[in-house]
């Protein structure tokens, strides 16, 4: 029963959270009002989740979000040295990372993180869905940047979500 | 105290933003011109966003959380686009500087 109303439990918390921090408000009919379209929204939306997300480890799903972080920072000031004092001696260059994730919301997830990180941009999925083609603002070692991916943010997500 | 705290990341904010547009105008082709705003977007923005959410929270009586969704949206939209031009300038095969490792076919 509590299934059929709520088709993806994750989907409605995450919508009556955001509808809150939306309005800036704990009042009671917020509350209630936020309740009406996190059930409500699943259900018009339904045909766009036709697989279940599933989160295995929760606790390593917010060790994940604070990896990204910090790697975001890093990355910053990395690529912001690089724009500022090394610009002609840029090595740019595009990579396939090989992919051992199967689910395409751990595979979405993946790809916005390399976007989201400075210094690199996922450009393709190849058709198979066996690789991402990422293109970095600067190689120094190919095999090393690839393996930074694939260590710090793919194991995570496969423990996650596959 | 806190202005000072605030000053400074909203310096850092300006800062990193400003060397994200430096990047979008001076690198020489389209593919390294992407990663410009994807970093002002991410810690440039960031730094002001808990500059604003730190003082809307201490000057006035409400918690300000408003940003919290800000930089949630921010980072959800900001690597969809970048990775839909990076998709369109390969399809439509834009210039890649010839300093560029492993080109993609072109």
């Amino acid at each position: 029963m509590l299934r059929k109303v709520f088709p993806h439990p994750l989907l409605s918390v995450s919508l009556w959270l955001i509808w809150l921090l939306l309005n800036n408000t704990v009042s009671f009919g917020h509350m209630v009002l936020g309740a009406l379209l996190a059930t409500f929204i699943p259900w018009f939306t339904s045909s766009f989740w036709q697989e279940k997300v599933q989160i295995h480890k929760p606790w390593l799903l917010v060790k994940f979000v604070a990896i990204v972080i910090y790697e975001i920072l890093v990355a910053n000031v990395v690529v912001a040295k690089l724009i500022l004092t090394r610009q002609e001696k840029l090595q740019p260059g595009f990579l396939h990372v090989p992919l051992e994730l199967k689910s395409p919301v751990a595979i979405g997830l993946l790809a916005n993180t390399i976007s989201l990180t400075p210094g690199t941009v996922t450009c393709d999925l190849a058709e198979d869905e066996k690789s991402l083609l990422i293109h970095a603002l600067h190689i120094e070692d190919a095999e090393a940047t690839v393996a930074d991916i694939k260590n710090q943010f793919e194991k995570p997500l496969k423990e996650i979500f596959d | 105290m806190l202005d000072i705290i605030l000053s400074i990341l909203i310096m850092l904010g300006g800062f990193f933003t400003l060397v994200g547009s430096l990047g979008l105008f001076k690198l020489p082709d389209f593919y390294m011109r992407l990663h410009g705003p994807t970093k002002a977007s991410t810690l440039g923005v960031g730094a002001v966003l808990i500059a604003s959410a730190v003082y809307f929270s201490t000057s006035t009586d409400e918690v300000s959380l408003h940003e919290v969704l800000v930089t949630l949206f921010l980072f959800i939209t900001a690597p969809v686009s970048a990775h839909l031009m990076a998709k369109a300038a390969l399809h439509i095969r834009v210039r890649q500087d010839k300093r560029t490792l492993n080109k993609s076919d072109q």
